[in-house]
């Protein structure tokens, strides 16, 4: 039972910053609560029953406890440490990610379950799929959609007439597509290929399982790469330092689960 | 307008500067320091601007050190065909007082961390490969912290000297010594079972 000054959530660790001589800040995004920040005191000694389970991306069930400040986690028990990503140099970089767009995204105290869920599907996806960079792009997509940024893909976002087969562009600043025809004056645009449309429109409205099934050329899934980080720098208004930290991965070991170690 | 002399409100603000220490905290060391004599005060802003002028990192290891090489560089005695390589020279120290490492060490001073633009490039990796190059060195102990930032650090030290074909190793995990079974995290508790020994 809760008294009044504790309450529960079940939470993702998203970060933590050190502070004092042993206490950490833990960033935490709970189902209940939405993103959180919470000390986790004496969680940098070695025999601390909280320092394992605040560690990021751990899922965990926590009890705070109201403080003046920031709340105090005085349990913790993991419910999933995802082990296989912390195993894998490729998967712990995407992990690490996918925590910093959260973070760079969601503001305290706005709770949002379906990008909970999202969140705690995507960690368990990243340890099955082997490091496949699917995960991230459905992620991206999905992320953008539970936050209110869905791109349109169906529809022009100008003139609001259905998208032909052919030449169409992509525009972050408005949002989607634009037909060629109200492609003027338009800065951020660049062209999309017809491919590109028809797998993001399909990734947006099916589960991941569906999408793992699309088979796609390297092409493809560069363009679809290139596409969803220019339009999240673009609503971040900055760049997402991981992403070339998994740039630097990929051309320097290889994509995929090849560059970890297991 | 302060409420203090000059001199004080400067060295008031001069500590509050430093970390885990407020403005009264500050003021109370200050006080002490006038009521001590002169000769301690000038031992301990000696002994400040000593530490400034004298240390620096060994050209070997990167530790902090008033010589350079450092003492443990420069031992015969030790072992310099093994290297601990770890992220601060503070950890350095908790090693040396377990007295069961007598090899040499290698400091990164920081570990990867992407979400803050910390890249290989900013660590002394490329010294680390350096000394790696003549071949005398038969195994690399990896002794990051056990967190995201120290793991990541590890994989990707495994990956870029698994081709070198020296021996590395980690430092092992698993249960604290006077620590609970019953509090122990779900991750520490399966690497400790996987890193199990014979009795």
């Amino acid at each position: 039972m809760t008294s009044p000054h504790t309450y529960q959530a079940q939470a993702i660790v998203i970060k933590q910053t050190k502070i004092g001589e042993a206490d950490k800040v833990v960033t935490l995004y709970t189902l209940e609560f939405g993103k959180l920040k919470a000390v986790a005191k004496g969680a940098c000694r070695p025999g601390s029953k909280l320092g394992g389970n605040v560690e990021p991306p751990n899922y965990c069930l926590v009890m705070l406890a109201k403080g003046r400040n920031l709340d105090i986690i005085t349990q913790s028990q993991t419910m999933d440490g995802f082990l296989k990503v912390k195993g894998d140099l490729w998967c712990i970089s995407c992990s690490s990610y996918i925590l910093e767009l959260v973070d760079a995204f969601t503001t305290e105290g706005s709770p949002n379950q379906p990008l909970f869920e999202l969140l705690l599907d995507t960690l368990k996806n990243l340890s099955l799929s082997n490091g496949d960079e699917t995960v991230l792009r459905y992620f991206e997509l999905h992320l953008l959609q539970h936050l209110g940024y869905r791109p349109q893909l169906r529809r022009c976002v100008v003139c609001n007439l259905p998208l032909k087969p052919g030449v169409n562009f992509f525009s972050p600043g408005q949002g989607g597509a634009l037909c060629s025809g109200c492609n003027h004056g338009e800065f951020t645009s660049h062209p999309i290929s017809i491919d590109a449309l028809k797998v993001l429109r399909l990734w947006q409205d099916c589960d991941y399982h569906t999408v793992s099934r699309v088979k796609m050329s390297s092409k493809l899934s560069s363009e679809l790469r290139l596409l969803m980080q220019e339009y999240i720098t673009y609503l971040l208004q900055r760049e997402v330092k991981s992403m070339a930290w998994l740039e630097k991965l990929k051309t320097g070991f290889g994509v995929g689960s090849d560059c970890g170690v297991n | 307008m302060s409420f203090f002399a000059e001199p004080i409100a400067n060295l008031i603000q001069e500590f509050s500067k430093l970390p885990g220490i407020g403005p009264k905290s500050a003021q109370r060391l200050v006080y002490y320091l006038l009521r001590n004599s002169n000769e301690e005060a000038k031992a301990l802003a000696e002994a400040i601007l000593e530490l400034k002028e004298k240390i620096r990192l060994c050209s070997i290891c990167f530790n902090i050190t008033d010589c350079d090489p450092c003492v443990i560089c420069q031992d015969k005695e030790r072992d310099h065909s093994k290297i601990c390589v770890v992220e601060k020279p503070s950890d350095v120290l908790p090693l040396e007082r377990t007295g069961k490492y007598q090899g040499m060490y290698h400091v990164l001073h920081g570990a990867i961390n992407p979400s803050q633009g910390i890249v290989p490039e900013q660590l002394r990796i490329n010294e680390l490969l350096s000394r790696l190059q003549d071949g005398s060195v038969s195994e690399v102990i990896l002794a990051t912290n056990p967190n995201m930032e120290g793991e990541t650090t590890a994989l990707y030290l495994y990956r870029i000297l698994e081709p070198l074909g020296i021996h590395i190793t980690r430092l092992a995990r698993g249960l604290p010594f006077g620590g609970e079974l019953e509090y122990a995290d779900d991750v520490t508790l399966a690497q400790a079972l996987e890193s199990r020994r014979e009795f």
